[in-house]
């Protein structure tokens, strides 16, 4: 084999957290290489190293056997060495053309050819398969698109070494497959693909080796996938064996306790309406876009209502305000955990809390003592990675941010409705099969589960029964006997549209 | 070396150990400095911007801003003097400012939680319009006070300190317990992180922005009455500039302008560090004038900071 990129015995250490211990591996040219492991692992941080981000404390890059220094990220990305970040670093009030032109403006003396730029991008674009108008700003498109033109950048600075993390969180499976189309294509003009993701499927279809992270340091390498099977991966990741990960078993259902009557909004012209029974779990799927999400929101009160009811045992709730839902014991865990979930610059402890602890401050006195004890029952039973409750969410690992969101609504003691949506992005296997089991546990007391979830196999793994949503209609609906890849996929299609590869997790 | 003292600066305590260190260097090198005549003076001035720091605190970490507070101030002070004027009685008089500077700061949260529309805006046009009522009410003049009552507000002592530093201390401590024992402080912080997770957390982000905003308007008031019982008389052109001293103070102090991050010892330190500049200048007999100077160059180091600070914590993600 012929080594082209070389991570060389790299650490890096936060205070109170050893991200990576010595960790060494290569990957020859012209091949896509996982990076797999579980929340925390260090699988960003060694990512962050290599684009200059962030600085190891020991070792060192080699790019076609040169040693690398980076002073900054625009030292490595003149190494030829392009990311896509977990979190997305778009700017949203600019253009997508003027975005993937950022600091690269073709001007002279100063004065932007805009002509020029748009069409060129426009053209750019295209070539690698996206259809997006470069003209759109960047904060009307969606989160999946938002992610392509991410890699987009990458893909036309031309560089030699393209690290993706978790490119495919948040991509429809359309989406998905121009991606992998696109990662097909670089792999054969010679390039290195760096491909982080907590879907294995997508790491045995591109990958020819991999390599597995355990608590920062190398667990496991494979220059070749040929003969590495996915329960050995699986068990390399977490250090233990899960037999079935979805464990579904049956329940017995109640009484409807949310009902959903033509409610409709300003982004879900189309009323719809369903209910959920105490004890069931019901899974949303549909293609990104499908309006589950904007659904959702409105059941929540994110998002004020035009017409409609929701009502809960019996008894109507006011629509529009999240916190009267909260206290009539519906609760959302939103899509977005950037922008809708995490509380920025406050501990891990007071984003668990937030909403819970208003139940033991009388007078709104904090009872910091309870505080400590509910936080820290989550950081164990959830087994969030971090030095310490009041460690700064911002420092935890993408995964970990998603779990204290989780743990936000888990720590309500009397919710009645729970609803979900995308609960698993980011999470790793380990993780998943233990939220799961949460739910279940949940539904056994009684309360009515709604999952949001874009993952065919999850949505059929854990639902008793499944809505299906397209282009803003409630379209179909399916008990647990007759669920089939092929019949929820019809549903969620459009009519007019081909029917695009199936993403078949598990 | 570097390293350890760049740690020690950044961190928690940078601000405290800074001040320690200045006031160190500043009592050796200033005569007249460490007296207690001179302390109880360098308090006594910082009264205004230590009270009214206390509730910009609160406005900044929601990622607020208040304008408004320098008008608030005269204003109120006006309407104490006028209303204990002409009613002959002190108490109606302080009674009245306060309910005036409640209702301004009522007005100010109401619009901008409400109507939605930027806190900037909303309180540079409060600013300008309370600023015109304290001159339209005076006819642009300073009213005197009657009952020489008024003057013990200011005058009267509390074992041997002036009574307005037991209100800013009290002042501080009330404010330090919301801040950082109640509900209330934890809400105020998490909207300054991030307003829509708070929103969708259950965090009930317009009635705290109202609130917010309430309580600068009476606290404003409190400072107002100090104020005009100091300066024997309502004026209405006191305070000008005094949004820009107490913002400053805050951000020396550590709250973060985009909010999220806030501490009241972080604001107590940087209200004393402004007093001490001045008593200094005032000290050394240094022109009036170059105080606006040395001010601006406090407040640009204290951002300097700011954003030393932010980086060193961390990561973008
Ligand atoms: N700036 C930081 N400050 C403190 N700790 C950090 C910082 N960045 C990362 N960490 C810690 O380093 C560890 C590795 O994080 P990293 O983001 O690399 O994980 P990951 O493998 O990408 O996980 P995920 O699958 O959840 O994205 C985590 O425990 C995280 O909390
Ligand atoms: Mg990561």
């Amino acid at each position: 084999m012929q080594a082209f990129l070389e991570f060389r015995d790299i650490s890096k250490a936060y205070p109170g957290v050893k991200a990576l211990q010595s960790v060494s591996f290569a990957v020859p040219k012209g091949s896509v290489h996982g990076l797999i492991g579980e929340n925390g692992a260090g699988k960003s941080t060694l990512i962050r190293i290599l684009s200059g981000d962030a600085a190891a404390n020991t070792g060192e890059i080699r790019i076609g056997g040169e040693v690398q220094h980076y002073a900054s990220t625009r030292d490595a990305y003149h190494a030829g060495v392009a990311v896509v970040h977990q979190e997305l670093q778009l700017v949203p009030e600019l253009t997508v053309a003027e975005n993937l032109r950022l600091g690269r403006f073709p001007a002279s003396g100063g004065v932007i050819n805009f002509r020029h730029m748009f069409d060129d991008v426009g053209a750019k674009l295209r070539d690698i398969g996206i259809e997006t108008d470069p003209r759109e700003k960047v904060a009307r498109l969606s989160i999946g698109e938002r992610q392509m033109i991410e890699i987009a950048k990458a893909v036309m600075i031309d560089a030699r070494v393209i690290a993706l993390d978790e490119p495919t969180s948040s991509l429809s499976s359309r989406e998905s497959e121009i991606l992998f189309k696109l990662i097909e294509r670089l792999k054969a003009e010679g390039k290195i693909i760096l491909y982080i993701s907590h879907r294995l499927d997508e790491i045995f279809r591109l990958c020819d080796g991999c390599t597995v992270l355990r608590d920062g340091k190398l667990a496991a390498h494979h220059e070749s996938l040929k003969e590495v099977s996915r329960d050995q991966l699986v068990a390399e990741m977490v250090g233990r064996e899960i037999a079935d990960i979805w464990g579904w078993r049956p329940r017995d259902l109640g009484e409807p306790r949310l009902v959903v009557d033509h409610l409709a909004g300003e982004r879900l012209k189309h009323p719809a309406s369903f209910a959920a029974r105490s004890g069931e779990i019901v899974g949303f799927f549909g293609l990104v876009g499908a309006g589950r999400s904007e659904l959702m929101r409105l059941i929540y009160g994110a998002d004020p209502a035009r017409q409609g009811k929701v009502s809960i045992d019996g008894e109507e709730t006011p629509l529009g305000d999240p916190r009267k839902s909260i206290r009539n014991g519906i609760v959302l865990c939103p899509e977005d955990r950037k922008f809708d979930g995490i509380v920025q610059g406050r501990s891990v402890a007071e984003n668990i809390t937030i909403s819970s602890s208003r139940h033991y401050s009388p007078g709104g006195l904090l009872n910091f003592r309870k505080e400590a004890e509910t936080a820290e029952n989550f950081i164990k039973s959830m087994r969030i990675r971090t030095p310490s409750r009041r460690q700064d969410i911002v420092n935890l690992s993408g995964g970990n941010q998603q779990k204290v969101i989780l743990a936000r609504w888990l720590s309500e003691p009397d919710v009645k409705v729970l609803i979900v949506d995308e609960p698993t992005r980011g999470i790793d296997v380990g993780a998943k099969a233990e939220i799961y089991e949460t739910l279940y546990q949940l539904a056994e007391k009684g309360l009515a589960i709604v999952v949001v979830s874009s993952e065919l196999p999850e949505v059929m793994g854990i639902s008793d029964r499944v809505i299906v949503m397209c282009e803003g209609h409630i379209r179909a609906e399916f008990t647990r006997a007759d669920f089939s890849e092929r019949k929820l996929l019809a549903a969620a299609l459009p009519d007019r549209k081909v029917e695009p590869a199936a993403r078949v997790v598990q | 070396m570097t390293q350890s003292l760049k740690r020690i600066l950044l961190g928690d305590w940078g601000l405290v150990v800074l001040f320690i260190v200045a006031m160190l260097v500043v009592s050796l090198l200033v005569p007249n400095f460490m007296t207690q005549r001179n302390m109880l003076g360098l308090l006594q001035s910082v009264v205004t911007i230590g009270i009214v720091a206390c509730t910009m605190m609160f406005c900044l970490a929601s990622r607020d801003f208040d304008l408004s507070v320098g008008s608030i101030v005269a204003f109120t002070g006006m309407v104490a003097v006028m209303a204990s004027n002409a009613t002959g009685s002190i108490l109606l008089g302080l009674l009245a400012a306060l309910a005036c500077g409640t209702f301004v700061g009522f007005l100010n949260g109401t619009v901008i939680a409400k109507l939605k529309i930027n806190a900037l805006i909303t309180t540079l046009a409060t600013m300008q319009i309370v600023r015109g009522l304290a001159l339209i009410s005076s006819d642009g003049r300073a009213v005197g006070i009657n009952d020489p009552g008024f003057y013990q507000l200011a005058l009267s002592r509390f074992l041997g300190v002036p009574t307005p530093i037991w209100v800013m201390a009290v002042a501080f401590a009330i404010f330090g317990f919301l801040l950082n024992r109640t509900v209330f402080g934890r809400n105020t912080l998490a909207i300054g992180g991030n307003p829509e997770a708070s929103r969708l957390a259950g965090v009930n982000v317009d009635w705290m922005r109202i609130w917010i905003f309430t309580l600068q308007g009476l606290v404003c008031a409190v400072a107002g009455i100090l104020l005009a019982s100091r300066i024997t008389s309502g004026q209405p052109n006191a305070a000008i500039g005094l949004e820009l001293a107490v913002i400053s103070a805050c951000v020396l102090g550590g709250v973060s302008l985009a909010g999220g991050r806030a501490a009241m010892t972080g604001v107590i330190v940087g209200v004393l560090i402004i007093g001490v500049a001045e008593n200094v200048m005032n000290l050394l007999n240094i022109q009036a004038f170059y105080q606006y100077v040395v001010r601006g160059v406090i407040l640009l180091i204290a951002v300097l900071l700011d954003n030393l600070r932010s980086r060193a914590l961390g990561r973008r993600g």
